[in-house]
């Protein structure tokens, strides 16, 4: 299944949640944001959201600005 | 005490985290500000680097989080930031931030002003980044802004206050607290817009990419306090005309006119 993750194509090799998603990265769950087609998943949902087929997602963090 | 949204603030210098060499630096001149409000911006995690998570060098207890909309071109795309850094930050602050333009990031008046009647409707305390036009100011505010930030001069360019003749005006009308964003380039461009009267300034790049930012970030601190009490003490008025500082009567030129 591909998913565009941060605006780059991503395959995933079996069916995966945001929670899956997130430890394969290495990303601990509270420092991000996740937006699954511009909707902001709440993280108490990163496990039973499964990715379909195309699904965009955006994971985003606080950086250092102004 | 400066208030805004019912928040207290003892220091009226606000920083941003922009630019600094590394974390480390970072959060040492945040802490030679003696800062209590931040900004930080959202960005896609870098996911070659995973780790590199600028929280981790900030506690959320000791400071007020002030997340950006930077990057934001338009009203929508600021509107879904704000969302995001809500749930970022598990607050409603934000720095209202529109620049459509990357070359010169001047601040979008219309889709600012769109975005704050928005935000503030969803919740959110929203203090817009805008041009120093005391028209828009009055507007802002009226749309529920809990601030204003009035640019000095265009984002990093260390110009100063260019726009004092306006940002003086905003002062004057302001409801809300003015907090001069954007261009300050010197701790003496600080103390200059706190003189005027303005609540709070916001500095970032003149502090981190100082040659020592943590010296600089205290320097900063010295000249808005400096700036502060020189506003409350009531400072004298500008004039054309020599005023003589020392008595005019009892001079010695009459009794010792014999000299001339």
């Amino acid at each position: 299944m591909n998913i565009i993750l941060n605006g780059n194509n991503k395959s995933l090799q079996k069916p995966s949640s945001i929670l899956d998603l997130l430890k394969s990265l290495e990303l601990m769950p509270e420092t991000v944001v996740v937006e699954l087609n511009t909707t902001i998943i709440q993280p108490n949902s990163y496990d039973a959201t499964q990715f379909a087929e195309g699904d965009r997602v955006e994971i985003i963090r606080f950086v250092g600005g102004g | 005490m400066l208030c805004i949204a019912g928040t207290e603030f003892r220091s009226r210098l606000f920083l941003g985290t922009g630019k600094f060499s590394s974390s480390t630096v970072m959060a040492k001149a945040i802490e030679a500000s003696d800062c209590q409000m931040i900004t930080v911006a959202l960005r896609r995690v870098d996911l070659e680097n995973p780790d590199d998570d600028i929280m981790k060098a900030l506690s959320q207890r000791e400071y007020t989080f002030l997340p950006n909309t930077s990057g934001a071109r338009n009203a929508d795309e600021a509107i879904r930031l704000a969302h995001i850094a809500r749930a970022a930050s598990g607050s409603s602050w934000l720095k209202l931030e529109v620049t459509p333009d990357p070359r010169t990031l001047l601040p979008d008046p219309v889709e600012t002003l769109f975005a704050t009647e928005k935000l503030v409707k969803d919740g959110f305390i929203v203090l817009p980044y805008m041009n120093a036009d005391p028209i828009l100011a009055l507007k802002l505010q009226d749309a529920g802004a809990a601030a204003v930030m009035p640019l000095g001069s265009p984002i990093g360019t260390n110009q100063g206050v260019l726009t004092d003749f306006q940002v003086a005006i905003i002062i004057e009308q302001a409801r809300v607290p003015v907090v001069v964003d954007a261009g300050i380039g010197a701790p003496s461009h600080a103390a200059y817009a706190m003189e005027m009267g303005a609540d709070a300034v916001l500095v970032n790049t003149a502090i981190s990419v100082a040659g020592d930012p943590v010296a600089m970030a205290a320097a900063f601190a010295k000249a808005v306090e400096a700036g502060r009490t020189a506003y409350i003490a009531g400072m004298g008025q500008k004039s054309k005309h020599a005023s003589a500082s020392s008595p005019e009567s009892g001079q010695l030129s009459s009794d010792l006119g014999f000299l001339a």
